[in-house]
């Protein structure tokens, strides 16, 4: 009877539990909308561009928002909303991509540390602990210096600076993980190291890992902006936000849509990050209050 | 041929760079299709003797002593890679919380197959039909559905069959279960101790039952050791030391359960608690709690002895029986 009764209870896979969590964020909802129509933008990019991104018009310099310039022109009279519109694409690809070598070594030098522990936890967590005490700035910095400028070194150089978070990160969660029963319970059932580590401490270890890597695309985009800023990062005319905001700061107050609007869409789209990565850290622990 | 062979087992722990040993001298033998249970208090170092013979990770940075010999084999000399050849399809373990023991990332169904699929050849779909037949056999209501919901959507009974879905899949000769029932409630725990005694009576399987409830004990096993701080006090068939307990802690025991018709106020308990390892008295551990202790308990360590009936005790009031 009671067998029955219990079975009964809802059938609800934990994807369907953590969507209509979701649902009812509102800001979590915004940033997810922010996101999407980044990506939209980004992929569709050159439908949606009214003029290309490169073609300059030295009769246009610095033209003010008008209805054939929405967003107006720069010192070479190129079209600002194209150059935006194709910004979002290389903020987008830069985000993501470093974010993903971020994560990835993360998670292979934070399991084996966790879960190794010893010597090789002590040599591991003091190389992430130097690397995170150093701005994410200054390491990337150096690597674009050493690897040359360019928007793969720019990846690069991003993934290299922020890997240690990650690290950590999962360093914790495979340590607290290790000693669960469940753990034991797929040790005593004859699992080797390599499906204890990969099949059931790493899934388990994911959730914070996600939201992290979520606020951290946000993360990477700014530093992104940040080397395009310093003339580091993709190079003319390639329309890295940060690089748009650099030149405009020469023609500040002659025309400072050059500067705001980047900025805006920069601003934008890393709240657009934050948000989605807020409303994650709320909805992920889904696991443990269904299982309380 | 000794089917499982436990001689003078001993873990020890640097605490505070001090060694400690909360468990020594364990020393108990199990034949085919035997039955064996162990008791104690809480901290008695039951669910450590289990977790040393299969030398599990809470033995982390722990050094294990003695002998282990499972079907002639030394368990505790083989190398990790053969270790985990024997985990789960020779001897396999159920952990004592039910609730926790199952990961919650993945559905039910999937984790015994793994268990399954990690010892035998068989292909995915077959160990699923074999999986869903020993769901059925252990009275899970709808198998194919329970197998395809993940560990949060069970209660703690449906949970507990789970677990001993796994530990029975691949047919080990010896299952451990470590305290299979204390947290389910008691109408559920009586289901699952039948369904479990019928399960390894069927199928030959030794078991070496934990568990601190005498009852239990009693309906189901063939053998009892009894723990006390650390060491086995008592060893034997169950009848013999359920009807004529020698040592005094079982005396104990088996007086602090309540029965029907008992005068009101008579329940004993015994005074005290279990000593912590690392802080136990000398001599015999249950000196300061026992009513009978005299001299020689406080300074000399009771070996475990036989003594007439076929039991061994460990306690300083008994005399070893001469041989011949």
């Amino acid at each position: 009877m009671a067998e029955n009764k219990v079975i009964e209870r809802k059938h609800k896979s934990p994807w369907i539990v953590i969507l209509k969590r979701f649902s009812g964020n509102t800001m979590g909802v915004i940033g997810t909308v922010l996101i999407i129509c980044l990506i939209i933008v980004a992929i569709l990019a050159p439908l949606l561009e009214p003029y290309s991104y490169k073609e300059q018009n030295m009769e246009l310099m610095n033209d003010p928002p008008s209805s054939s310039h929405l967003l107006g022109t720069d010192e070479f009279g190129r079209d600002m909303l194209s150059r935006v519109i194709r910004g979002a694409r290389i903020s987008f690809v830069v985000g993501v991509l470093s974010v993903a070598i971020s994560v990835i070594i993360g998670i292979v030098i934070g399991s084996i540390a966790g879960f190794y522990g010893g010597v090789i936890d002590l040599i591991l967590t003091t190389i992430a602990d130097l690397t995170w005490s150093m701005p994410a700035i200054l390491i990337a910095l150096l690597l674009v210096a050493v690897i040359g400028a360019g928007l793969e070194s720019v990846v690069v150089a991003i993934g290299l600076s922020y890997w240690a978070q990650y690290a950590r990160l999962v360093r914790g969660q495979i340590l607290s993980l290790k000693s669960a029963v469940y753990i034991e319970a797929t040790k005593s059932m004859g699992a080797s190291d390599f499906v204890i580590l990969f099949k059931h401490l790493l899934p388990n270890s994911m959730s914070p890992v996600i939201v992290a890597a979520t606020i951290g695309v946000g993360n990477a985009i700014v530093l992104e902006a940040t080397l395009g800023f310093l003339g580091m990062g993709a190079q003319p005319p390639t329309p890295s936000w940060g690089a748009m905001m650099s030149s405009g700061t020469a023609y500040l107050f002659i025309s400072p849509w050059v500067i705001i609007f980047p900025g805006l869409a920069m601003m934008i789209t890393v709240l657009g990050f934050n948000l989605f990565g807020d409303a994650l850290i709320e909805i992920m622990d889904v696991k443990n209050k269904e299982s309380n | 041929m000794t089917f499982l062979e436990v001689r003078d087992l001993e873990v020890e722990f640097q605490v505070d760079k001090k060694p400690v040993t909360p468990i020594e001298g364990v020393s108990f033998e199990l034949n085919e299709k035997e039955v064996l249970g162990i008791v104690g208090e809480t901290g008695s170092g039951k669910s450590l003797t289990a977790h040393a013979i299969l030398g599990l990770s809470t033995l982390v940075g722990g050094k294990i002593r003695g002998s282990v010999k499972f079907e002639e084999r030394e368990l505790l000399s083989i190398s990790e890679k053969e270790m985990q050849s024997i985990r789960g399809a020779q001897i396999a373990f159920i952990p004592q919380n039910p609730m926790t023991s199952l990961d919650p990332v993945y559905r039910v169904g999937d984790q015994i197959v793994e268990g399954l699929t990690q010892h035998a050849k068989i292909s995915k779909k077959q160990a699923k039909q074999q999986v869903l037949d020993l769901m059925g056999r252990l009275r899970i209501p709808k198998p194919d559905r329970v197998f395809q919901q993940y560990p949060h959507q069970l209660s703690g009974g449906l949970k507990q069959r789970i677990v001993i879905a796994m530990g029975l899949c691949t047919n080990p000769r010896l299952l451990i279960a470590d305290e299979p029932t204390t947290a389910l409630d008691v109408t559920v725990q009586a289901q699952i101790m039948r369904l479990f005694g019928e399960m390894t009576a069927d199928r030959g399987i030794g078991l070496f039952l934990i568990t601190h409830d005498l009852g239990v004990i009693a309906q189901v096993c063939d053998k009892v050791a009894v723990m006390y701080a650390g060491r086995i006090v008592e060893f034997g068939e169950i009848e013999p030391v359920f009807n004529t307990p020698s040592h005094p802690y079982t005396k104990a025991l088996l007086d602090c359960i309540p029965y029907i018709g008992m005068k009101k106020g008579s329940l004993s308990a015994i005074y005290g608690n279990v000593p912590s390892a690392g802080n136990y008295p000398s001599g015999c551990r249950y000196h300061p709690r026992c009513p009978h202790s005299f001299s020689p308990c406080e300074t000399n360590v009771p070996a475990l002895f036989q003594i007439e009936g076929g039991t061994r005790v460990a306690c300083h009031l008994y005399r070893e029986i001469e041989d011949g």
